[in-house]
């Protein structure tokens, strides 16, 4: 029965052969790591807050007068309102660590490069989706912390050339964040979900297309890859487990260690609290804000330091496969940028005294440089690297993937059309 | 008359392609305007314009906050000596002598946000401390410390009795 049914569906769908192209029969590298489970992951938090977001939509009120309270209302009175939330503020954060191990392991190993391209920019466009998801969904509480932080947020814009006045003026539909400001960030928050559905959409015709990368480098021949069910189904799921356990235990026994306390006072336009800060997501690029010392120069300093991950492809200037792994200069470069991050979201969360200015200019410093300084070192590291020789092991099995992708030309990517 | 129904006419295919073009995005741009309007302030915000204040009730030295256009407006009654210690300085990032500031030396009336990132000053002392990022303000509305680059906005308004001003309206 099932059989007949499947058939009538094949004959005017491509059901089958959609899952055989793209799961049964879907090459991927043997050699994955779990660094390679973040993608899914991530795909499976968004899952979490368009559902989870949803059905607090049922119960919330988008209106200066009773957002606060729905919040309370929900956390009260709705069965299980308080299990939706938590998940839902929890799930923001495990979104951006997710992504941000995601952006890592493609930046270590080298992801970005030809002809990869596209999938790393494409995943630019989704993390600012992401971003701006989030900042918006971050006022619907209506707390202090809410509305100040998208004051400071939407003032960012007077730096626009000629009109910036006016640009925040309509962005807020008010001359201060209001009622309009309220409404129209829940409206794009609802949207704007649906359009990073749609980009990762597009993210992965484009991974189905140059298939994943794999911690070698190299582009691995037939013989070593594997389908990806049930292989790597098994794999993601296993990770999922371990991150469910990580998400569960912030979900029912730390869920307010990621709100902060000044967020459980209504927002009030008439006095701001003694320490705004963004969430800890934003904290580095907040850091890079501040550490400028004039309003267009940190706005534009902020929006390279997000930006600037798209020149990647073309920064990188070395052959070497496998990322920082073979590359000894570079994987330096990797680990003093994630230091430097991790010094930028710290300062970017303490209030700011003059040492800590000075200390969060110095790492703006080293952030740009490491981004600047990267055409020069890669070119050179490739040719020490050319000179001295990669390992062994890894020379051979260049050689001989390359015999073998030579011999098996159409085997190579089994499934693919051309 | 028939050649140049001549289907293969590159020349007037092009033309027609370009001014068809043309047209359309003129009026997918057109059609674009009542959504981007519709995102700026609606009437019921811009009626709250202007609003009255009653001094009477501002002892000397004392300070008021009130909402003009959703925005905390700071009118302070100024003593003999604060009007003197303001008339002898000019200021500091960006200098500007205080009678420019005020229409009656006793009462000055700035919008309450800060010039950097917008947040609230508090009344400390002599002046205004932002706690945002640490800007100060003299009790003249001037910036004295940075990081913010400007003095506060002194909104317009005018005492339309001898204990009532109305803000939003010179």
């Amino acid at each position: 029965m099932s059989n007949k049914i499947i058939q009538w569906i094949d004959h005017r769908f491509p059901l089958t052969s959609f899952v055989k192209h793209e799961l049964t029969a879907y090459p991927t590298p043997r050699n994955l790591s779990y660094w390679w489970n973040f993608g899914f992951l991530a795909g499976f938090v968004l899952v979490l807050q368009v559902v989870t977001g949803i059905f607090l939509a049922m119960h919330y009120k988008a209106d200066i007068a009773m957002s606060f309270d729905s919040i309370q209302h929900i956390m009260r009175d709705v069965n299980y309102g308080w299990l939706l939330r938590f998940m839902h503020s929890t799930g923001a954060s495990a979104f951006f660590l997710v992504i941000y191990i995601h952006m890592s392991r493609t930046l270590y190993y080298g992801s970005y490069r030809a002809p990869r391209e596209l999938m790393w920019w494409t995943g630019q466009g989704l993390l600012l989706l992401l971003m701006a998801t989030a900042f918006m969904g971050y006022l619907l509480p209506w707390g202090q912390m809410s509305y100040w932080g998208a004051t400071v947020i939407t003032n960012l814009f007077r730096a626009t050339p000629f009109i910036g006045d006016q640009v925040v003026v309509w962005l807020r539909g008010d001359y201060t964040v209001g009622d309009a400001t309220l409404t129209r960030f829940f409206a794009l928050h609802y949207l704007f979900p649906f359009l990073i559905i749609g980009g990762v959409m597009v993210h992965l015709v484009a991974l189905h297309t140059v298939k994943s990368s794999n911690p070698s480098g190299i582009d691995l021949a037939d013989k070593d890859n594997i389908p990806f069910h049930p292989y790597f189904t098994s794999k993601d799921f296993y990770g999922l487990g371990i991150f469910l356990i990580v998400y569960c235990t912030f979900v029912f026994f730390f869920p307010n260690s990621l709100i902060e306390p000044a967020n459980n006072i209504p927002a009030n336009p008439m006095q701001t609290p003694n320490h705004i800060v963004p969430e800890w997501y934003f904290l580095p690029f907040y850091a890079i804000l501040r550490s400028v010392p004039n309003l267009v120069g940190g706005v534009v300093a902020m929006g390279l330091s997000v930006m600037v991950f798209s020149f990647m492809p073309y920064l990188d200037r070395s052959q070497i496969p496998g990322g920082a792994h073979f590359r000894p200069w570079y994987r330096v470069m990797f680990y003093l940028f994630v230091v430097d991050m991790l010094v930028l979201g710290y300062i970017g969360y303490i209030p700011p005294t003059d040492s800590s200015i000075i200390v969060g200019q110095a790492a703006t410093l080293v952030y740009f440089t490491l981004f600047i300084l990267l055409p020069y070192i890669s070119r050179r590291e490739e040719q020490w690297l050319i000179r001295r020789g990669l390992p062994p092991e890894v020379q051979a099995l260049i050689v001989s993937e390359t015999r073998e992708i030579s011999k098996y030309p159409k085997r190579r990517r089994r499934g693919d059309t051309t | 008359m028939a050649d140049s129904d001549v289907l293969d006419d590159d020349g007037r295919r092009d033309f027609l392609v370009k001014v068809t073009s043309v047209v359309g995005g003129a009026g997918a741009a057109a059609a674009c305007i009542p959504f981007i309007a519709s995102m700026n302030p609606s009437s019921d915000v811009l009626s709250k314009a202007t609003t009255e204040v009653d001094l009477s009730g501002i002892p000397e030295g004392g300070m008021h906050t009130v909402a003009w256009q959703g925005k905390p407006v700071f009118v302070l009654h100024r003593t003999r000596e604060q009007i003197d210690a303001m008339k002898n300085s000019n200021g500091g990032f960006q200098p500007e002598p205080d009678q420019q500031r005020v229409k009656q030396p006793e009462w000055l009336v700035v919008v309450g946000v800060c010039t950097h990132m917008g947040c609230v000053p508090n009344k400390e002392g002599p002046g205004w401390t932002c706690h945002c990022h640490g800007s100060q303000y003299d009790d003249s509305g001037r910036v004295v410390r940075g990081p913010a680059p400007k003095n506060l906005e002194v909104p317009p308004y005018r005492f339309i009795a001898a204990d009532k001003l109305v803000i939003g309206e010179a």
